[in-house]
């Protein structure tokens, strides 16, 4: 093989790798949605037993209330796909995927628990999630 | 329904708390050999841990009352402080976009902190 098929194919290689990145990061961001659907689900049925929930019982909460449980438990799944991800992929591509992870929050909370998402609250969501993509941007200065 | 500022102060601190997790775990990770005593005397990477279940703890009770499309994006000012510390212990350079972004965030953080009362 030449020098120069080898180039293409290490750089096709490299090509197939950052998109199975970016596919994971996708997927990941999609896991961690629903884990914070699951965790503020959780943390109501706690504000619902206990008078006045305090760190104690928040902290006793996740290993005993199932919604707090189930939400960690797949928060961390997300978590450790991620560092696999990031391993292979370019960050300043990730940081914008990343970022969908508020916008899935918002419509489910939206859908779910009814939350309005008028006004103000779009925009600043909005804001956050360009700012988030933005942050992973190269720049030398 | 609204979201009572107590809840949002529980967000902001959880996040100041979870970027010291990154911190320690990058520091921690920076040391490490290919054992698993390696991993398992590492000090750092245990605080880090520690750190991260603690900012937890205060995100669930954070959570307890209030929504979650002010809460969740407010996790986001986690980015701010690491940066922070990125620049203080690592020396990483603080580039024109991550000034922007940072920007962007807390100008949206301040979006929802109107939207929430």
């Amino acid at each position: 093989m030449s020098t120069a098929t080898l180039d293409a194919a290490t750089m096709e290689d490299a090509h197939a790798r950052r998109r199975k990145a970016l596919i994971l990061v996708f997927f990941c961001t999609l896991i961690g949605a629903v884990s914070q659907i699951l965790i503020k689900t959780g943390a109501t049925v706690l504000a619902q037993q206990v008078s006045h929930p305090s760190l104690v019982s928040a902290a006793v909460g996740m290993f005993t209330n199932p919604y707090l449980f189930a939400g960690y438990a797949l928060y961390g799944v997300s978590a450790v796909l991620m560092v696999l991800a990031l391993r292979d992929g370019q960050l300043s591509m990730l940081y914008p995927v990343i970022a969908l992870t508020y916008v899935w929050v918002a419509v489910l909370s939206h859908f779910i628990f009814h939350e309005s998402l008028g006004g103000y609250r779009f925009g600043g969501i909005s804001l956050i999630v360009i700012g988030v993509g933005v942050l992973g941007l190269k720049g030398d200065k | 329904m609204t979201t009572p500022v107590s809840s949002m102060v529980l967000v902001v601190t959880g996040s100041f708390i979870g970027s010291f997790g990154a911190v320690l775990l990058k520091a921690g990770a920076g040391r490490l050999e290919r054992s698993m005593k390696s991993v398992i005397t590492n000090w750092r990477l245990g605080i880090g841990v520690v750190a991260y279940g603690l900012s937890s703890v205060f995100f669930v009770l954070a959570n307890t009352k209030g929504e979650l499309t002010i809460l969740y994006p407010l996790v986001s000012l986690g980015y701010l402080w690491t940066l922070l510390w990125a620049k203080l212990f690592f020396n990483e350079p603080l580039t024109k976009f991550k000034f922007m972004g940072i920007g962007l965030i807390l100008v949206g953080v301040f979006c929802l902190k109107l939207s929430g009362g």
